[in-house]
């Protein structure tokens, strides 16, 4: 039953796909992706990843969506030109899935107990997490303490684009597409999406902490925290204007949120080096390892936390202020 | 039933396909951009497939008894591309912005003639 689902919900996505690449009006075209991101969110949820399916639902449907609407009303909504070489173009595509739908054909089955990526290095984590760390979820701990090196790198590529995108927008002059009273007011004159924003807020911002510091034993961390507390910000500037949202985070405490992530992480590596273990070693931070693994990994969590906050809420009002 | 078993990974091919289309042949740049996600998606879903295992359950230990699990380690790597996927779509569209005041359009051929003036 859950497989047929499964198809359902990736046929669907397959036709998604195609009409966001059909039409020709990019608004639509942005909307379709939301659609898209909701339904390989679903489907992450059937094949086990409730981690990645928290993520993609967050981040896909929500921010990403923003983002591109941002960029929209900064340059046009319509696609003018007609596609370049179409035939050519399709024949390439064409060729190319056809070859990897003929390599699929030597992949293991779907579901296989005995595939090689299941058998190699997954089931040395899932049987040492309960003895070194001692938290339920193993997707927490691989990507808190087992890769802490990793996710310090990604914490770092976020932090990265976030100065990027500042880099970009902030300086010269702003084009002026928006007119400053709309940015000013949002949607406080709409009485219902108002209303329930107003309520709903409060409760995302719950919802965001509660994903943050339950990571450990449930499905959840700081990616998804962090981009959970950004999307209840965003929904806050775009009903009551970004002026009163800039108001409650200035952007120069979005700055400091952006760089105190990665240093607060870099700061828990410093630590192990410093109590005698190894750069990122979070056994050396209390007494008990296991206690110390847990400490460790609720700052580095932590850190991702803030750093993913920070940063997409100052690209978002990066793209904003662009308008003015 | 044999073969419905590879149906994820037929629908990761066209779709990655499908985002490969939108970058090569339209022109407009946040097209490009949008085909560009739908590749990554695309990426996603082969990983995230491919640590399922039939009759298992996500990688979080239950209060009791024990459980088959699906492999936490293409959870772990898809988790984070996601977020710097997103990172990286937004420094994408801020160039496109920048080109779009400089030139005054996000037509790819467009663009090309000006600089070719």
């Amino acid at each position: 039953m859950i497989v047929i689902f499964g198809i359902f919900l990736l046929t669907l996505l397959v036709i998604t796909a195609v009409a966001i690449v059909r039409t020709d009006n990019l608004f639509v075209a942005v909307m379709l992706m939301g659609i898209a991101s909701l339904l390989i969110a679903a489907n992450f949820f059937l094949l086990d990843a409730a981690d990645v399916a928290l993520t993609e639902a967050a981040v896909g449907a929500g921010i990403s969506t923003v983002l591109f609407l941002g960029a929209l009303a900064l340059t046009s909504e319509r696609e003018r030109a007609k596609s370049s070489n179409r035939l050519l173009s399709f024949i390439v595509v064409a060729a190319a899935a056809l070859i990897l739908i003929y390599a699929t054909f030597d992949k293991p089955r779907f579901g296989d107990p005995e595939a090689p990526v299941q058998t190699h290095v997954a089931p040395w984590y899932l049987e040492k997490t309960p003895e070194y760390i001692d938290i339920p979820n193993v997707v927490t701990a691989v990507l808190g303490s087992f890769r802490g090196y990793d996710t310090l790198g990604e914490v770092f590529v976020v932090f990265t684009a976030g100065i990027g995108v500042l880099f970009l927008l902030s300086g010269g002059k702003a084009t002026g597409a928006v007119p400053e009273d709309k940015i000013n007011e949002g949607l406080r004159h709409h009485l219902i999406p108002r209303v329930v924003g107003r309520v709903l807020i409060p409760f995302i911002l719950l919802f965001g902490l509660y994903v943050q510091f339950h990571g450990e034993y449930g499905p959840g961390g700081g990616f998804q925290a962090g981009a959970i507390i950004a999307a209840a910000i965003i929904l806050f500037a775009l009903l009551e204007g970004e002026k009163r949202a800039l108001s409650v985070l200035p952007e120069r405490v979005l700055l400091g949120l952006m760089a105190c992530g990665p240093l607060l992480y870099g700061a828990v590596g410093l630590a192990g080096i410093l109590l005698g273990g190894n750069f990122l070693d979070y056994s050396v931070l209390s007494s008990d390892p296991v206690k110390g693994q847990q400490l460790g990994i609720l700052l580095i969590e932590a850190g991702v936390g803030i750093t993913v906050t920070g940063v997409l809420l100052a690209i978002f009002h990066a793209f904003a202020a662009r308008g003015r | 039933m044999e073969l419905l078993g590879l149906y994820n990974y037929w629908v990761f091919a066209v779709l990655l396909m499908i985002g490969f289309y939108a970058v090569v042949a339209k022109r407009n740049l946040v097209k490009k951009l949008i085909g560009l996600s739908l590749f990554q998606s695309a990426v996603f879903l082969l990983y995230i497939t491919m640590g399922k295992v039939e009759g298992g359950t996500a990688p979080i230990f239950p209060e009791a008894g024990a459980a088959v699990f699906s492999n936490p380690l293409p959870q772990v790597l898809i988790l984070t591309a996601i977020v710097v996927g997103i990172s990286t779509t937004a420094l994408g569209l801020g160039i496109v912005v920048r080109v779009k005041e400089e030139y005054g359009s996000i037509e790819e051929h467009e663009i090309q003639e000006i600089d070719e003036r």
